[in-house]
Formats: structure tokens, sequence, C-alpha cells
């Protein structure tokens, strides 16, 4: 990829400034356009060719290593590991080179098949065979040899080789159908549109002859953006020029449906597809204890150094005597000695540094990875987050994250599709203040009768009548709906029609659209299809009418609105125009808008979701001049979306309004639980939406983010409009202060009821300007007003909400000045820019497609699993992970510290205490799979209990078991646990013998005896910790002591021929024979056990954590049966 | 150690819950259900408190205690020269752990390798080669080798002196007089043929093949030798030099009496600040004269017990506040 891109770049430069424009010009069928025209700088285009893989055969070995020794970690073992090959140091460079070489070889091969895969990916693309035009005859390719300006034909369910313009089609009227579920996840069939003027020439021969240039700007990556402009040739004329939008251009990856074939010319090739362009990478997010970690690494590092340099200066004073430094019995080399005294001070430094190395341990980069890794799998297997609808469930997109799960303050959440099903029900019309409700039951028959459930006004006159049926017209004209026919079921089906007249179904991408028009079925009126460029409805008297559509005013979430011109049989043309209350009012001009105002606002109390739909007809030169104006805002190059909704502004101008209509959209199963759960865990839940703030409040208030007694602090453009947002702040400060500024400690003790807690409201607008740096340059003085009323309401709503704003929302909050964690949870398309600026991004796998779920670092099937997924898997990673890191720090400074001490009786020589056997062994086979198991199963609290009690979840907040004072802690508890080993072996050692045959012990059982010690001390202590013993735990623990012992009689119990020294030959069983070694062990062990153990059970009973005290009450709830039973269950377990 | 147990037999209920829902074609992606990926391995949930951790403290001063004891006793028993009387020489600021030393060794040339033989190790510099001839030993260990003789003689009481006899076998590992240390060529060939070619260390008076006339323990697998060649882990350290047997069980290996040492000075260690001593121990079931053990055992035990009250105390003044503190909930 970088190396296309690349090229691109340089023959763009290479080739001279001047070739670099904004647009590009494509000769179609690569044919010069008449002389005369203007001359086009030719430019060069890349080949079609798609690189996804990173590594070519050869540069595979290099460039892999380069990238894997960018990592530090990975870094500072290399240059350990050179260190040690160029120096004359105390540890073999096996040592070290050997768990290096381990992690670079599976990440190596991982990282090469992974690539290879995409090698086999690549070449099927690239060679798969494409169809082009050449000469009117249709001849096969491979795909990475199509150019810009080739012409193709697409058959159907054939995927686009790249970006195409659209030229024509098998279909009469220039469509095509095509799913881009590959692209963006949506699997509804979109049309796309040829461009007119070409759209007739059907056969090869009359496409090869198409006399055209295409304008269009350089590719960039936004999916559903595209400006370009067509020049036509014919003869000798002026070309007619034609603009082409999104709407042409037919992408890379998606696949055209229904539609036998088409014919479309190449614009972007290769690297620049759109989809090339969109693979780019998500940005590495790190968690907390990520950077806890890196934090501990550094302190280490300066104990690693500042142990080499106290120990390197130690060493010259000690050796300042020259009978101490080469006594008559340890002389130097002749090398040695003439060496010069600075690089003998940087030798002496780097060996002590590689001494000691190991206190930053390889493996734990490799057990981490590994636990976070094997522990994701936890939540894809997860049977409580596998929706059985769906057929899904969790999903693990980075498992770098698993334990932020743990350690979330602020959710936020989007309402459609998340708290809500995103499945809509029409629940009914409103026509001048008249009610309809369509029976709940289709029961077959033209539903005539089905009107005035609730009647609001009189009975409705003769023109009411006409009214109403306009009303149902309009709803079923003005969509963007597609029927599709046949029964097959891929993607989401809608409605299957019951009626069992032709199995059809609606389709769209906003199900809104699909209720209503289902709704409209269900009063009379049916959408049959679009034919011709005509709607076809059939009316509550079987009779099929038919509506041209000239235009489409397309939806936008700035308009918030959509209209459609169309003509009718008799000619008239009409507009109609739906959308929310708050975009339609503001541009009615005449019709019942009290009554229906009303109306939709009783029905957005009731949290239904109201559109209002208005309508004017035109007359013949007023659709005329509406529609040079669209074409001339179609046609610009540049800044078209903005001309095209002025244009759009000036035309839904004075309209008469016809009615509301209201859609239900139900709450997601548990969605008052779980937010009751998170209220309770200690987070605090942001609902953002873009829906109005009276259904969204509805909304908060069905899922219990509000609850009856929550004040409801209101920031909305209303209230603005009275005062003044300052006052307005100051206001709500005062109120959110005054009450707390007293009570903050019960609050901070968690379960206040009684305190009334606040929730915020707020609006898109009013936020803008909160967050808008103003000219005084008091914005941060808001912002921080603002801020600190948020920290003090247990629920934020913010309504009316642009995507991009939810994200700057989100990165406000995280980075205020606590710098809390962050989780955003959506399911479309708008959320995703949250969902990638939050800390930890969820998906829901919804209904608007699959985007937001590709985007989310997890991705799971509702919203209701959020629970399990933050309480229990979020808590269990967490205490996991955090246990993890300080074992490792832990273990190794039990493990190193005992050589630094050594070195004080050894003529700071570097000698190592350990075999090279052990320094290799003890961090990847004697202590790694205890903890790695542990870190994957320890279950400190059942989880059945987490989900019971989410206030749990507070246990861990703010990184509670990484802090400062815990981490010194472990290290203390490790430096005192090397002390005794060391001093203990000493003493035992003292000038004695301690063998009943009076032989004596050298240096290597010194060694043995006090790693004998560690292994089983930094085991046992972790068998200490661990909470909930599996057959498993027992298994590694036991397992892995067994181990040890097992290799060190292997160990010394062989002349191994490879090896040059046999020096621990028969050192293991020698300590073995003797009693006192057996003693000695024995009570080292237990000496530094009993300070952990008595600290442990200390603050148990003194100062108990709530899990503690859960832990407690389990216990004493189970007492009671019979111990004999549960002895009797444990030796069984044990046998397992 | 009271614990819970909680066997959980809900998975079988689970999954019939669950998958009652899609059965069709939801099947294929619905996860296994078994109890490993469920989290739902039945577990043993141990909770340290100090009501369960409290009899371990008991329990362990119980049995520590008499074990220090019986340590301590053991090891103030042990100067009555009753038994085998072990004789030992000892060096002080002595580093035969430094690096260099330590490394500066052939094991293949020690193990009996011809070729390690006439080509030793390079790590043996600079006692690798002597006059361009290998040095069999070779390294700073063997060169350094310990080389003054010691004589006891017993003060009869008519005044004559009398050697006690000291016994040369049996002070060495027995795994490295026969395993690990080898003549090159076997154990009957003709030793002085087998180190032609080879220089003896720099610092020795006679080679290595005249370490002794017995032929069981002349040549590398001199036990004197290996005793050396085993590093000691201390720069304090004491070597078993010679045993004296027990000659019959009426009266003690060393009679009461006065002794005389002889000592054939060669080795210096004034240069380095260094002594030597001469130890002279009976060896208990737990080896030579250490009371730390037994003193260790005695605190540790001692401790234990007293954390013990110290947690009987903690358990019941707090203990049950808390339980009744929380119940309520």
């Amino acid at each position: 990829m970088d190396c296309s891109l690349l090229r691109s770049l340089i023959n763009r430069y290479c080739a001279g400034e001047e070739n670099w424009v904004d647009s590009r010009t494509i000769y179609i069928g690569h044919r010069e356009p008449p002389s005369g025209t203007d001359a086009y700088i030719p430019q060069r285009y890349p080949d079609n060719r798609i690189v996804s893989s990173k590594y070519t055969f050869w540069n595979f070995v290099p460039k892999n290593l380069f990238e894997q020794f960018r990592r530090i970690a990975n870094f500072y073992f290399l240059i350990i590991f050179l260190v040690q090959l160029i120096i004359d140091t105390p540890t073999s460079p096996v040592t070290s080179g050997l768990p290096l070489f381990f992690v670079i070889t599976v990440t190596a091969v991982k990282q090469g098949y992974e690539d290879w895969l995409r090698h086999k990916a690549d070449n099927a693309v690239n060679q798969c065979p494409v169809h082009i035009i050449q000469h009117g005859k249709v001849v096969r390719k491979q795909s990475r040899k199509l150019r810009v300006g080739d012409i193709v034909l697409v058959k159907e369910d054939e995927t686009f080789p790249c970006d195409l313009i659209f030229l024509s089609s098998s279909r009469e009227d220039g469509t095509c159908f095509v799913t881009t579920a590959s692209l963006d996840g949506e699997s509804s069939h979109k049309t796309y549109f040829a461009v007119q003027d070409t759209k007739a020439f059907h056969t090869e021969q009359e496409v090869d002859t198409i006399n055209a240039t295409i304008e269009c700007e350089q590719p960039q990556s936004d999916l559903y953006k595209f400006v370009g402009r067509i020049n036509i040739y014919q003869g000798q004329d002026e070309p007619i020029a034609r603009p082409l939008g999104s709407e042409n251009l037919l992408l890379r990856g998606a696949t055209l449906k229904n539609t036998e074939h088409i014919f479309a010319v190449v614009i972007y090739t290769g690297m620049e597809t759109k989809m090339a362009l969109n693979y780019q990478s998500k940005s590495q997010k790190r968690s907390a204890v990520e950077k806890s970690m890196n934090t501990y690494l550094i302190v280490y590092l300066c104990i690693l150094i500042s142990k080499a340099v106290i120990n390197t200066a130690m060493k010259y004073v000690w050796q300042s005597d020259p009978n101490r430094d080469e006594p008559f019995y340890n002389q130097k080399t002749d090398s040695e000695r003439q060496r010069n005294t600075l690089l003998k001070v940087i030798t002496d430094f780097l060996a002590f540094m590689v001494l000691f190395n190991y206190i930053i341990p390889v493996s734990m980069y490799v057990t981490v990875e590994m636990q976070k890794f094997l522990g994701s799998y936890f939540i894809t297997w997860d049977d409580d987050m596998f929706d059985s609808e769906l057929g899904e469930g969790a999903v693990v997109n980075t498992s770098d994250l698993n334990e932020e799960l743990g350690q979330i303050e602020y959710v936020f959440t989007d309402k459609t599709g998340t708290l809500t099903e995103n499945s809509m029900e029409f629940i009914e019309c409103c026509v001048d203040g008249h009610v309809y409700v369509p029976d709940a039951i289709c029961n077959g028959q033209i539903l005539t009768g089905t009107v005035g459930m609730d009647m609001i006004d009189s009975s409705p006159g003769a023109g009411g009548q006409e009214r109403e049926e306009l009303f149902f017209r309009a709803l079923c004209l003005c969509h963007t709906v597609q029927v599709k026919e046949e029964e097959s079921v891929d993607g989401i089906k809608k409605g299957l029609q019951p009626c069992g007249k032709s199995s059809s179904v609606y389709i769209s991408s906003s199900p809104d659209e699909v209720a209503l028009v289902e709704g409209m079925k269900r009063l009379g009126f049916t959408y049959l299809r679009l034919k011709d460029n005509h709607m076809e409805i059939l009316n509550r008297d079987d009779d099929i009418e038919r509506f041209e559509l000239m235009e489409v005013l397309t939806f936008d979430s700035v308009r918030r609105r959509m209209s459609v011109i169309v003509k009718s049989s008799t000619g008239e043309y009409y507009l109609f125009c739906k959308g929310a209350d708050s975009s339609i009012f503001p541009r009615v001009i005449k019709g019942k808008v009290d009554q229906v105002r009303a109306r939709v606002e009783h029905n957005a109390v009731e949290g239904l979701r109201t559109l209002c739909v208005a309508y004017k007809t035109l007359a013949q030169d007023e659709y005329e001049s509406v529609c040079k104006q669209l074409n001339t805002a179609k046609l610009a190059l540049n800044d078209r979306d903005k001309k095209l909704a002025e244009a759009f502004d000036v035309i839904e101008r004075d309209l008469i309004l016809l009615g509301a209509t209201a859609v239900e959209d139900r709450l997601q199963d548990k969605a008052a639980d779980t937010i009751e759960s998170l209220h309770k865990a200690g987070m605090k839940v942001w609902v953002l939406t873009g829906d109005k703030m009276e259904t969204a409040a509805a909304t908060c208030y069905a899922c219990r983010l509000f609850h009856r007694n929550t004040q409801i602090l209101e920031l909305t453009t209303k209230r603005t409009e009275e005062q003044s947002l300052h006052d307005a702040l100051f206001d709500l400060s005062k109120t959110v202060l005054r009450h707390c500024g007293s009570l903050t400690r019960d609050t901070l003790s968690g379960l206040s009821h009684d305190v009334p807690d606040y929730g915020l409201i707020i609006d898109g607008a009013t936020l803008s300007s909160v967050m808008k740096p103003t000219e005084e340059g008091s914005s941060g003085n808001y912002k921080e007003i603002f801020l600190e009323i948020c920290r003090n309401c247990s629920a934020v709503l913010c309504c009316r909400m642009a995507p991009l704003q939810k994200a700057q929302i989100v990165k406000m909050i995280k980075t205020s000045k606590e710098h809390p964690i962050t989780l955003a949870i959506g399911d479309g398309a708008n959320d995703v820019s949250m969902i990638l600026e939050a800390h930890v991004g969820i998906g829901i796998m919804g209904k608007e497609g699959r985007q937001a779920a590709r985007n989310s670092d997890y991705a799971i099937p509702k919203f209701k699993h959020l629970k399990k997924m933050l309480l229990v898997h979020g808590h269990y990673y967490y205490i996991r992970i955090s246990e993890l890191v300080q074992y490792f720090f832990y273990k190794n400074v039990c493990f190193i510290f005992p050589q630094f001490l050594y070195q004080f009786f050894c003529g700071f020589s570097q000698q190592p205490l350990y075999d090279t056997a052990y320094l290799t062994l003890y961090n990847i086979s004697f202590t790694s799979l205890p903890i790695l198991l542990y870190s994957l199963i320890e279950q400190h609290v059942n989880m059945d209990i987490l989900k019971r009690d989410p206030s749990l979840y507070r246990d861990i907040a703010k990184n509670s078991l990484l802090r400062w004072r815990i981490f010194i802690y472990w290290t203390l508890l490790g430096l005192f646990d090397a002390v005794v080993f060391f001093f203990g072996a000493y003493f035992l050692f003292d000038n004695t013998s301690f063998t009943s045959n009076g032989q004596m012990f050298g240096n290597w059982t010194f060694g043995t005896l006090v790693f004998t010690v560690m292994v089983f001390t930094v085991t046992l202590k972790l068998a200490l910790d661990t909470q909930y013993w599996t057959w498993i735990n027992h298994f590694v623990i036991w397992g892995s002591l067994l181990f040890y012992v097992v290799f060190s009689l292997l160990w010394g119990g062989i002349i191994w021929p490879f090896l040059n020294y046999q020096r621990m030959y028969y050192v293991f069983m020698q300590m073995l024979s003797s009693g006192p070694a057996w003693l000695g062990i024995i009570l080292l062990i237990t000496i530094s056990l009993i300070p952990d153990l008595l600290k442990k059970v200390i603050c148990r009973q003194l100062w108990p954590t709530s899990a503690e005290r859960i832990q407690a009450k389990r216990q004493c709830l189970s007492v009671e049966p019979s111990t004999i039973f549960m002895l009797s269950q444990t030796s069984s377990n044990i046998s397992f | 150690m009271a614990s819970s147990y909680n066997a959980k037999e809900e998975d079988g209920q689970l999954s019939g819950a669950a998958g009652s829902g899609g059965v069709g074609a939801a099947k294929s992606k619905k996860p296994d259900n078994t109890a490993f990926k469920q989290q739902r391995l039945p577990a043993w949930q141990p909770i340290l408190t100090a009501g369960t951790v409290l009899p371990a403290f008991f329990v362990i001063g119980l049995i520590f205690i008499p074990i220090g004891i019986g340590l301590l006793v053991t090891s103030n028993n042990i100067k009555e020269f009753e038994s085998d009387v072990f004789m030992y020489y000892g060096l002080s600021n002595f580093y035969q752990n430094h690096r260099r030393y330590v490394k500066s060794r052939d094991d293949s040339q020690l193990n009996g390798d011809k070729s390690s033989l006439t080509n030793p190790s390079k790590e043996c510099e600079p006692y690798r080669t002597s006059d361009s001839k290998p040095i069999a030993p070779c390294g700073a260990i063997a060169n350094s080798l310990f080389n003054d003789t010691l004589t006891l003689y017993y003060i009869n009481p008519n005044g004559t002196e009398s050697v006690v006899p000291l016994i040369k076998k049996g002070i060495a590992w027995w795994t490295d007089k026969n395993v690990k240390f080898r003549n090159p060529g076997g154990s009957n060939s003709n030793l002085t043929a087998v180190f032609q070619g080879t220089s003896k260390p720099v610092n020795w008076r006679k080679p290595v093949y005249e370490l002794d006339t017995d032929p069981e323990n002349n040549g590398f697998i001199n036990e004197d030798f290996i005793v050396w060649m085993r590093t000691a882990a201390l720069p304090t350290f004491r070597k078993l030099y010679r045993l004296i047997e027990k000659k019959n069980n009426m009266i003690p290996t060393l009679q009461r009496g006065n002794y005389t040492l002889e000592i054939t000075y060669n080795y210096p260690v004034r240069r380095f600040d260094g002594r030597k001593r001469m130890i002279l121990s009976t060896i208990s079931w737990m080896g030579g004269k250490n009371p730390f053990l037994g003193i260790a055992y005695i605190t540790v035990g001692s401790v234990c017990f007293f954390l013990g009250v110290v947690l009987l105390i903690v358990h019941h003044k707090y203990g049950n506040r808390n339980n009744s503190a929380e119940i309520p909930n």
C-alpha cells in the first residue's frame, strides 16, 4: 500500500508541479475529444492493483524486523542482547536472546501468515477477470490491468472492480441496484442512476461510440461525496455538460444487484479507489492500565540503571586496592590489563545492566499480550451476550482495551437503535387534527374504515376527505423506500406483506420511512413500485395511481427534512415535504398549525417520533425555475453541497401543512435495568441524540435515566432566548453547587437516595455556543462552568446533536481535568465519530448498517449486554490484569534483587547468582503459566453477584489497583522477600557445612537454594492471591512447582554433552540430600509469605472493600451446609 | 481454612434458555456452552480471613518452636568430639566467587576429554598455556589450589606425639569424584604418559599426575583438587580437608588432651589480607554447628504464635462488628 502511494506521489511530483491539479479529466474509452476543446493536462494514474499486503517476499525479513524493533520494549531487549554479544558479560547471550528470538519469531510468523493471506486475497482480486469494451467488443482482462478511462461491463452479482461512473444499464430507466454491504455494511439495495445522456447506449458498439470527457475531483476518502461533470460531444457542437454526483458513482467493493448488466467508465483505480482510501488503520487506543504499566516500567528502568551505577561505583571503590583487583590467584589477561579505564567502566556498567536486565522481563509483554488476546475470547464466547435473533454474539475488534471496560466513568449512548429498538411501528397520524390509528392487525381487507378512533375535531367535511387522501398520498410518495419483490432475505427485512397479494418487502436506510409506508398500506394506500420514474400507488379503490417522480430533495441531518416533486397523471406538480416539526413549522403558511402542533407535542411527550408533512402545488413555470435552480446547484463543481442546500432552502418554502405522523420506537429489552445498573456502578450516563428534546426526554424517563425525583435542569435554546447563556449557566451552577456543597460526603459514599439528583438537558445549539470561544476569551469559563454542572448531574441528555458534536462532547469530557475514562456506544454511522473518540467505543450491531460495529472496539448485539460487558467482564479483566502487572514486577524484584546483593559478596564481579538455565527459564516456564492462567480465570466475586450488585464496580474505579501505594507495596514486598531469600541462604551457608557427611557446598548450590526458595515463594504467593481455584489453577500452580523440581533434577542429573560447563551437575540433588536445606527452604518460604498474608487478613478485617464484604457474607451463608459435604466436593474437584 | 464451594449446575439450564430462541441458522454461530467458556468452571473459593488464618498461625507456631529447639540443641551438642570428626581449612577474604575466577576452568578437560586436554577452553586465560604448552588442569581455580599440608599430632600424656590418622577419602562429592572428574584415558592408564605434552599450572610445584601416589586419588580425581574446584559461595569459606574416623565406641574420636597442628606453609594469604583457619568439627544430621536455623525457627514460631494471638483479638473485636454491620444490607 505504502509503495504504490509513494509511487503515485513520486509520479506526481517528478512529473512537475504543474501536473498536480485539483481535478482529473478522463476520456471515456480513451477517445480524444474533438480538437479545439481545452487542452487537458495529461495525468498518470496508477493501475488497478490493490495492495493490502504489507510485505513482499524479499522485504519481509528486514521490514518486519524493523517494525518489531520499533516497539520500545523489543528494542530494549535487542540492545541487551547485542551488549551481551559484544562485551564479556556475566550471562550468556542465550539467556536474553532465546526469549527475544522466540517472541520475535512467533510475531513474525503470525504477521507473515496474515500477510500471506492478504497476498492471496490481493491476488485473487487483482487477477479476477473483468470485461472491458475495446473497439466495440467485449474483452476479458485481469482486474489489475484496468486503466482510467476504460469502459467496463459489469454483470449481475459481480463486484465493481474500481470506482466507476455509471453510463448505462440494461434497465430501461437507466438505474441499477447496488448493495454496499462490504463497504459500509448496509445490506439494503441502493439505487444508482446512469448519466442521463448516455443511458440510451445499450450495446457494446453503442457504448464504444460515446465521445465524452469526465472532469472530477481527485480521489478522496468520503464514500458519500463525489462531484464531477461529464462533457458529452455530439458532432461539432458545444459539449453538453451534466453534473455527476455520488448517485452516478459506483464504488469498488459494491455489488450489482437486480440488474442484468451495466456499462460504466473507470475513474479511480487501484489504491485511489474510495474503498482503498478507507483502509486507513484506526488510531491506536491505549488503556489506562497500559499507561500505568509504562510508568512502572520507567520506574524499574531507573531502578535498573541505579543498581548498575551503584554496583559499578562500588566496584571501583572496592578494587582500588590492587590486591583485590587482581590477587595473585586471579590474574587478568594482558588484554584486560591494557584496556582503557573509561572503556572498562562502560563495560562494567553494561555488564551490570545485563546482569540485572531481567527485572524488566520480555515475558511480561508476551504474557500481557497473551492475556489480552486469549482473555478476549471469553467475551466472544459469552452465552449471555449472544443474541439468538441476530445469531451473533459479541465481537472483539481490539483486545487491547479489555481492562479498560472495568474503568469506565462516563457512558455516552446514542438513543435511536441503542436505547431503543429502532424497529419503528406506525402508531397514528393526524390530519388537520383528526387522528387516524390503523388497526393493529391487518386483516387482509382494504381498510377503509379505520379512521378516527380519537376524534379531536368534529367530523371531517368534504374538504377534509380530500386533504386526508392528499396526506396519505404524500406519505406514499415522499420517501426513498424501495420495493423488493423477491423472496430472498439477505439483509434486513421489514414488514413482509402479510396480506399475501405479492410478497414484496420495503427496504430503506431509514426505518421510519418503512414504518410510514407500511402504516399507509394499513390505511389503504399501498405504495407499489417505482417504474420508469413513475411511482405507483394502489389506492383505497384498488386503482393504481401513477405519479411521475420529477425530483428528490434528499434528506440530510442539517435540514432534517426531505421533499419530492411529483407530477400527477393530470399534469399537476406537487411538492411533498416531510420532516421534523421544527424544520417544517417555520416554513408553513397555511394549515391547522395549532392543532397539529398540539398533537405533535402530545406524541413527543409520549416518546413517539413525530414527523410533519406539508405540501405545495407548483405551477409549470414554478417547476421549471425550481429545476433550473437545482440543476445549477448540481452542476457546480465547488461547494456543491452548500449551493444545493441554498436551493433546497428556497424551494421548500411556503408550504401548506397537512398533518403529522407518530412512529413508536420501542425501548430495547432491559434498557432501563442496564442504565440503572450503570448508575449504581458509579458511571455517569449521557444520552446523545439527534432527536428532539421532548421525545428524547420521554425515552430517558422510560429507561430510568431520569427518575421521577430527578430535578431536571434545562439548558436549551428556549431558555437561552429568555436569558443570556451566561446567566443561565451561572443560575444552574448555583442550584447544583448549593446542594452538592453540603452533601458531598453523602454522594461520595455512593447510594444516596434521599439526595435530589440532577439531570441536565442541553441541546445542540446551546452546546455549541457553550463550547464556542467567545471574543472576550471567557469561553474557558463557560466550558468550566458547564463541566462543573455536568459533574454534579447523574444524567445528562443532549438532544439535537450533529454527529460531530457527539464526538466533541466526548472529547470535552475526556480532556477535562480529571481525565475520566469514557465509553461511547452507538449503532449508526452517526455514532462512529464518538465511538472513535472515546476511550472505549462499543458498537451495537444495529439495523442502520454495521458501520458503528466495524469502527468500534467491541461490538455487542444489544444495549443490555453492556451491563455484563462492563460489570462482569470489565471488572474481571481489570482485577486480572492489575494483578498480572503487579505480580510480574514483584516476582522480578524477587528474582533480581538477590543478584544485586550477591555483588557485595563477590567483589562486584558481576558473578550471576543463578545458573544460566534458571535465569532463562524463570520467567519463561517456572513462573509464567500460573500467573497467565490466574489472569485468565480469576474471579474474586461470583459473576452473578457482580451483576446483581453494580456498586462493586466502584471498588476498582480510578485505576485503584494500580495506584502508587499498591505498586510500592508490591515492590517493597518483593524487596523484603529478596532480602529474606538472600540472607536466609547466607546465614545458612555462613562458614559451616550443612550436610551430614561434612562436605561443603559451593556457590551454585547457594544460588540454587535461593532460587528454589524464590520459585516456591513466588508461586505460593500467587496461590494465596488466587480466590477461584478451578482444576486448571491446581494444575498449573502445582504443575509449575513440580516442573521446576523435575527440571532441576534432570538439569543436574546428566553431564550435558553440548555444554562447555557442568557447574550444575548434581547440585540440586546434593542440596536436597541435606536436611537443613529442607528446613531452611521451608523456613524461608514461611517467612516470606507471612507479611503478605498478615496484611491481607488485617486489611480484610479492618478495612474491607465491598467485594470482600460480599465474600464474607456469602461465606456466612454457605457455611451452613455440612462441612463434610464441602470437603468431599473439594477433593473430588482436585482429583478432576 | 474455611471455604465455600459452589459447583454450578446452571450451565445446562442456561443453554436451554438461550438456545430456545434461535435454533436454525443462528446455531452455527452460537458459542459452545461449556463451563470453561462461560467462566463457570466449578471452583473452590477460599477466603483468607482472620478466622481462617488464625489456626494456621498457631499451627506454624506449634510446629516451628519444637523444631527450632531441637535444632538448637543439636547444634550446641556438636562440639563434643564423640563421633567422626571433620577437619576443615578455612580461608577468608578469598574471592573464589569472583566471576573471572569462577569461569576460569574447563569442565570437559576435567572430565577427561582428550581434545580439551591439549586445547583447553579460552575461559582459562591467562592460565591456559604455559611455555606454549597447554596447562592441565587449566584455569585460575586449579592454579590456585590450596597446597598447605596439615598434620595433627596428639600429645600423649607421656609427652610423645602421635599422628592422628587423617583420612582423605570421602571429602569430595561422590558424583564429582566418580562422574564429573575423570582422568584422560580412563582410570587405569599411565597418568604420566597421558599428561605428556601438557604443562603443570604455573603456581604448582609438581604436575597434576603427582598429586598423590594412590592412583585412585591422583590426577584430576584427586579429592583435594576436586574439593578446591567447587568454588565457594562467599569470600569467607571453609573446605573439607580430612576426616578423622571414630575407631571404637568406647573412646571419643579425639580424646581430651593437647594436640599439635603442623602446617607446611605454602599458601600465601597475607597479600590479600586473608586469613587461614583450621576447624575441627563433628557433624550431626543437620551438619556442622550453626545455631542460625534453630534460632530462626524458634523466632518465627514465636512470632507466628504471637500473630495468632493478635489475630484472635482482632477477629473477636472487629470480626463480629463487620458481620453484623453488613448482614442487614
